[in-house]
């Protein structure tokens, strides 16, 4: 590679992990007491954001079109709520309540995508109905918390899954090995086969096109509509996976659940380097973003004094920081033309 | 070796297309033949229906009835999409580039039909690819890079070696030549020729004469609509070409010459004097000075300055330093709004972007600059507003059904009008004109210039902008040549020949 | 084409037509489902009934339509930090008016500072979105999600994470009543906002500018205005407007909870602009049109707690509701159930013909 070869983009995104690293080291000066250090410290962070990282990864992909899907977060609540009561209300199996709320994101997403880009009417009006439906929804089957008691599903969700290294001895002088549930090995699974998908795929970069310059990609003979259908199909299918992810988690579905999620996962793609004018963005840097605020929710937990609303804060300072830079860049681009 | 016999192969046929739009018949009852190895111009004024034709013919747009027939398809085809269109072997380059800025100019180059590699996109052929296919029209850049790093001129011939690329029957090149400079214009026309020697059947639409007889084997004309006929280019003056697309006997550009002899006598009154003014990255420090009733010409070629000295002396690009002094007065721009108060007025090169507000009326279009430069809480009457509308509707003659239309429904020389009425509301006393001539019909361009002697006529001072020396020649009393960021000097009233200014523009020791 | 016809289409070409219908088909089912729905009854000198509760309920989501339609305008992007706002300066409000006590019954600070402050906190908040939006050139989305994601993290911080309780009767009147006018006193505060806002475009040149920088920020620099300028006042008017909400929202429960004051109202609000037949794009603009969105929306509300629905449950409806308005605005549904008729076209045909 030659020098200089970084495009304002990249150059973000180099900014964005180099942050994270910053914070982690912070972490392990400040808090070396506290055993920050070990392995496990870092790997929760992808077990307890696991439904998180497959969500921003859909939202990334969904802002790179230009649009934009705020209905995730109660899509992530429905599910878990039919997961519930499919399993403890209604005697069905663990196998097919997956599979019947997976096909219900798949309908979802359908139902939006016909919605966008068939009728043309703006992804926020769209999916800001999806999410009152999909929350309302969620009341509707029930009003109280379901737990989740099935015993398949309580297998997957606490089979551990340990590293053969890096673990530590305990006070009674037993090795703890750090481990990871599933969700993580499947969220991550996703994000790899998201990122092929945009990098290595005929429809992948159409996505990128089409939130480039809609008229172009039209022009250029790429189907325009069909390429954001289907983003939005995958989308819903991604959210409903999440939310399994999600409930895998916390075993459990009620109202409230997720709620706020969506701009979750916009904050992760913003910070990540993802442009909500389409057409800019990469998975990895989402994950990023994730895991940033991931760490910052644990500084607060391992500080112990600090108040939930500091991580808000955090993260909106994070995003105003990161936000302003894009938009330097931005500057900078348009100046040098 | 087949050339001879494939001249006589038709590629495309369209037979009695209808299309309408509300209110409007947009083609009526047209035909249109393509031969194989042959280059086609689409000749006729705004409104003629070219656009619409190609539109049609590229599936952006749905005709009514007609039928449209392609070499070696046996029925008639209706491209319902630019994607159908290109899989029966039709491939467009539009006037607007028409490509996604987020993507490298590889990407550009090859999407909807990316080089594979285990079923995966090949990165590494399809950059090598991408290379060959722009040495071949001798542009050599980084094509890993994204396309909005390069400059308009450079993706417009990117779009043309996409199109060329896709190895088409019929390759369509609507006014692809407006941002080119004349060095790239020549390498296309290269290009068009050694197509045609493939046999490939352009369909070349454009609004510069001198091309049309350049490179083009036949010429289709339209008129309002309809098919006024088709003609060899050897049996078809430019006079008699310009007359079939107006549909009147043509003697204006005469009439224009000899209005051009009356203004000569020339004020003393200096309205502009910029010294040392200059833009960082556009336009290198300059001295100006303009006088009153003269009408100054900007002439160089395509990123020479020509625009952005305008741009400067407006405050359209903040200049970033030296003196502008307006009738003696020093004067500071912070923004246009300065200029406006101290009495200019600034016509863009870009109608579409910086000129029209495509929603808004034509009254509201009209009375804008003027409500501006009074003040927000100086509100024009309503009644006020409807007069200065109704008055510049008639004065410039703007073909619009009322005041209340919205001006992107105008076509593009009366929006164009619109833009100088705005103006001339304004009552100012130095106007610049960028390109207020680019894609209009003969017959509003003369009219544009007609004015424009009129107006420096009548005291106002004018700078005038064109690629077409030609036009510039007609109306200007002086030339100031730009090159390379540089103004590097003037062309008094005895030095304005063709001739002359190419050779200014070019400069000494120039291999052009 | 008969006279009756004519004047058909003449009156569906009126831009308002279609937010009107909306609003007379709610109103209208209600009537059916309640036949009481339009009877007022006075009480203690003050009048009650359903009608006159919508009224009240949507005089906030009136406020806050107000100042999204000019930031959707002038911008062509949306304000989505407005309920976030509103409880930011509800919390300042309660904050400034208890001293920083819990629950206090009589204020500790004149009504009118917490009232500025409140207000104040409005105009800065709008003020740095419209920083962000016009100077910066953030698109309004993003720029607006800081504040969304911190406005309820700074208002716990100044409540301290608690609810704060004001109980003077003083206090709950621009909530309620005041003595002797037999009409809540949010409707006359919408009313204010409304005609304020009416006043500055129509007696100004500013409705004409708002809409000539949201078509075309370059152009309308150009021709002399200062887009920056234009779209940093409307941010910022809007952030007063969300502002006023707050103190609104913050009176009809004395008290201030950080977490959930004006929850979900942003949405409410950019919805009532799109019901409107405002294009969430920018350009032209309709306020009359956003009001009567605002109203539609809390119509629908009342309706169906009304008809029993819980209020979990209401967002399903309301999804339902916009899918349908939305879809039936979108000028695409026109073309597809053209193409669908071009194809059971004979039938139809020979119909005409008979």
């Amino acid at each position: 590679m030659k020098k200089l070869k970084l495009e304002g983009n990249q150059f973000l995104l180099l900014i964005t992990v180099l942050l994270f690293a910053v914070m982690y080291v912070i972490g392990l000066i400040v808090f070396k007491d506290n055993n920050f250090g070990r392995l496990q410290v870092f790997l929760n962070l992808f077990i307890s954001n696991a439904g998180l990282i497959v969500i921003a990864v859909s939202m990334t992909m969904v802002l790179i079109t230009g649009g934009i899907d705020i209905s995730v977060g109660s899509v992530v609540a429905m599910t878990c709520m039919l997961l519930a009561w499919m399993m403890e209300k209604k005697g069905i199996g663990a196998v097919p309540a997956v599979i019947i709320v997976l096909l219900i994101g798949i309908v979802f997403g359908l139902v939006q995508g016909f919605l966008i880009a068939y009728l043309k009417i703006q992804p926020f009006i769209v999916t800001l109905a999806g999410m009152f439906f999909a929350r309302g929804m969620t009341a509707i089957i029930s009003t109280e918390m379901i737990s989740i008691k099935n015993e398949l599903f309580l297998s997957w969700a606490q089979e551990k899954l340990y590293f053969p290294f890096g673990g530590y001895v305990n006070k009674k002088g037993v090795v703890i090995n750090p481990y990871i549930y599933p969700s993580v090995v499947m969220a991550l699974l996703v994000l790899v086969i998201v990122f092929l998908i945009l990098k290595y795929t005929k429809f992948g970069r159409s996505i990128y096109a089409v939130g480039g310059n809609e008229q172009s990609a039209l022009l250029m003979g790429l189907n325009v509509r069909r390429t954001k259908l289907k983003v939005y199909i995958i989308d819903g299918f991604l959210a409903a996976f999440g939310g399994f992810l999600f409930c895998l988690n916390t075993c459990s579905g009620f109202v409230e659940q997720a709620k706020g999620f969506e701009m979750e996962a916009i904050a992760g793609a913003v910070i990540g380097g993802t442009l909500l004018t389409g057409g800019v963005g990469n998975v990895i840097g989402s994950l990023f973003g994730v895991l940033i605020k991931g760490t910052i929710e644990t500084f607060i937990t391992f500080q112990g004094t600090l108040s939930s609303w500091w991580t808000k804060i955090t993260i909106a300072a994070l995003l105003a920081f990161f936000i302003i830079l894009q938009s330097l860049f931005a500057k900078a681009k348009e100046k040098r033309k | 070796m087949e050339n001879s016999r494939k001249e006589n192969k038709i590629v495309l046929t369209m037979r009695h297309i209808n299309k309408n739009f509300p209110g409007v018949v947009a083609l009526q009852d047209v035909d249109f033949t393509l031969r194989a190895g042959e280059i086609h111009a689409l000749m006729g004024e705004n409104g003629a229906g070219k656009s619409t034709l190609i539109k049609v013919l590229t599936g952006v747009e749905e005709f009514e009835t007609g039928e449209i027939k392609i070499d070696g398809m046996p029925h008639s085809i209706i491209n319902k999409s630019p994607q159908e269109a290109q899989a029966n072997g039709i491939s467009t380059v539009y006037q607007e580039v028409n490509l996604c800025p987020n993507l490298s100019v590889a990407e550009n180059l090859f999407i909807g039909r990316e080089p594979k590699k285990f079923g995966a996109i090949d990165w590494k052929t399809m950059n090598k690819k991408s290379k060959e296919v722009l040495g071949s029209l001798d542009i050599d850049i980084d094509v890993t890079k994204t396309l909005d790093n390069y400059s308009i001129a450079i993706q417009q011939m990117i779009a043309i070696a996409r199109a060329v690329d896709m190895s088409a029957k019929v390759l369509i090149l609507d006014e692809p030549t407006s941002s080119l400079d004349d060095g790239e214009v020549e390498k296309l026309f290269t290009l068009m020729r050694k197509l045609k020697a493939q046999g490939v059947g352009i369909i070349f639409v454009t609004h510069f004469l001198e091309q049309v007889y350049e490179v083009c084997d036949r010429i289709t004309v339209l008129r309002n609509g309809a098919l006024v006929g088709e003609f060899e280019v050897e049996k078809l003056p430019r006079v008699r070409l310009v007359a079939e697309m107006m549909g009147k006997d043509f003697d204006d550009l005469a009439a224009i010459k000899k209005s051009g002899e009356e203004k000569k006598k020339k004020s003393e009154e200096v309205v502009i004097d910029a010294r040392k003014l200059y833009h960082a990255g556009t336009i290198k420090p300059f001295d100006i000075q303009i006088h009153k009733g003269e009408v100054i010409g900007l002439t160089g070629l395509l990123g020479s300055g020509r625009s952005e000295l305008a741009r400067a002396i407006y405050g359209a690009d903040k200049a970033d330093g030296g003196d502008l002094f307006v009738k003696g007065q020093k004067l500071l721009i912070g923004a246009p709004i300065d200029a406006m108060q101290a009495g200019m007025a600034y016509l863009p090169e870009n109608r579409k972007e910086e000129g029209i507000i495509a929603d808004l009326s034509v009254r509201e279009n009209i009375i804008i600059a003027l409500q501006a430069k009074k003040g927000i809480f100086k509100q024009l009457s309503r009644k006020e507003q409807e007069e200065f509308t109704d008055k510049y509707i008639e004065l410039l003659q703007i073909k619009t059904a009322n005041r209340e239309v919205p001006i992107k429904q105008l076509s593009g020389g009366n929006q164009q009008k619109v833009i100088l009425g705005r103006w001339l509301l304004t009552n100012p006393d130095f106007i610049i004109l960028d390109e207020p001539t680019r894609g209009i019909d003969i017959g509003t361009k003369t009219e544009i210039q007609k004015l424009v002697l009129r107006l420096a006529g009548e005291g106002m001072a004018v700078m005038f902008i064109s690629s077409e020396i030609e036009e510039m020649l007609r109306t200007c009393s002086r030339m100031a040549v730009l090159r390379d960021g540089w103004k590097v000097g003037e062309l008094g009233e005895e030095e304005l020949s063709q001739e002359g200014v190419m050779k200014a523009i070019a400069g000494g020791g120039s291999d052009e | 084409m008969s006279n009756a016809k004519k004047t058909l289409r003449k009156l569906t070409e009126y831009k308002l037509f279609l937010p009107f219908l909306c609003l007379a088909l709610v109103l209208l089912i209600n009537v059916i489902k309640t036949p009481t729905f339009f009877a007022i009854t006075i009480n203690n000198g003050v009048f009650y009934g359903y009608i006159i509760d919508v009224i009240n309920r949507a005089s906030e989501l009136v406020i806050l339509a107000v100042g999204m339609t000019l930031v959707v305008a002038a911008s062509g992007g949306t304000d989505i930090s407005v309920g976030a706002v509103s409880a930011l300066a509800g919390a300042v409000c309660c904050f400034v008016l208890s001293g920083g006590e819990q629950s206090v019954n009589e204020y500790h600070a004149p009504y009118i500072l917490g009232v500025l402050a409140a207000m104040a906190i409005g105009i800065i908040c709008g003020a740095w979105n419209g920083f962000l939006v016009a100077k910066m050139k953030i698109q309004p989305m993003v720029a607006t999600l800081i504040l969304f994601t911190a406005g309820r993290g700074i208002a716990q911080l100044i409540t301290d994470g608690q609810m704060i309780y004001v109980r003077v009767d003083h206090f709950k009147k621009l909530g309620a009543f005041i003595d002797g006018v037999p009409l809540p006193t949010p409707v006359f505060a919408a009313i204010f906002v409304v005609i304020v806002t009416m006043l500055l475009l129509k007696k100004t040149a500013l409705g004409l500018y708002i809409q000539t920088v949201g078509i075309n920020a370059k152009a309308a620099r150009l021709v002399g205005l200062n887009s920056t300028m234009i779209q940093f006042l409307t941010y910022t008017y809007c952030g007063l407007c969300a502002g006023i909400a707050g103190l609104i929202i913050t009176s009809r429960v004395y008290s201030i909870d950080a977490n959930n004051a004006g929850l979900n109202m942003e949405l409410d609000a950019i919805l009532a602009v799109a019901l409107g037949g405002n294009s969430l794009g920018g350009g032209k603009f309709s306020l009359a049109g956003s009001v009567i969105g605002a109203y539609t929306i809390q119509a629908l509300t009342t309706t169906l707690y009304a008809m029993g629905v819980s209020a979990d449950q209401i967002p399903v409806y309301k999804a339902i509701v916009v899918v349908i308005i939305v879809s039936l605005q979108s000028p695409e549904l026109l073309k597809i159930w053209k193409n669908i008729k071009k194809k059971f076209g004979n039938d139809g045909a020979r119909k005409k013909v008979a």
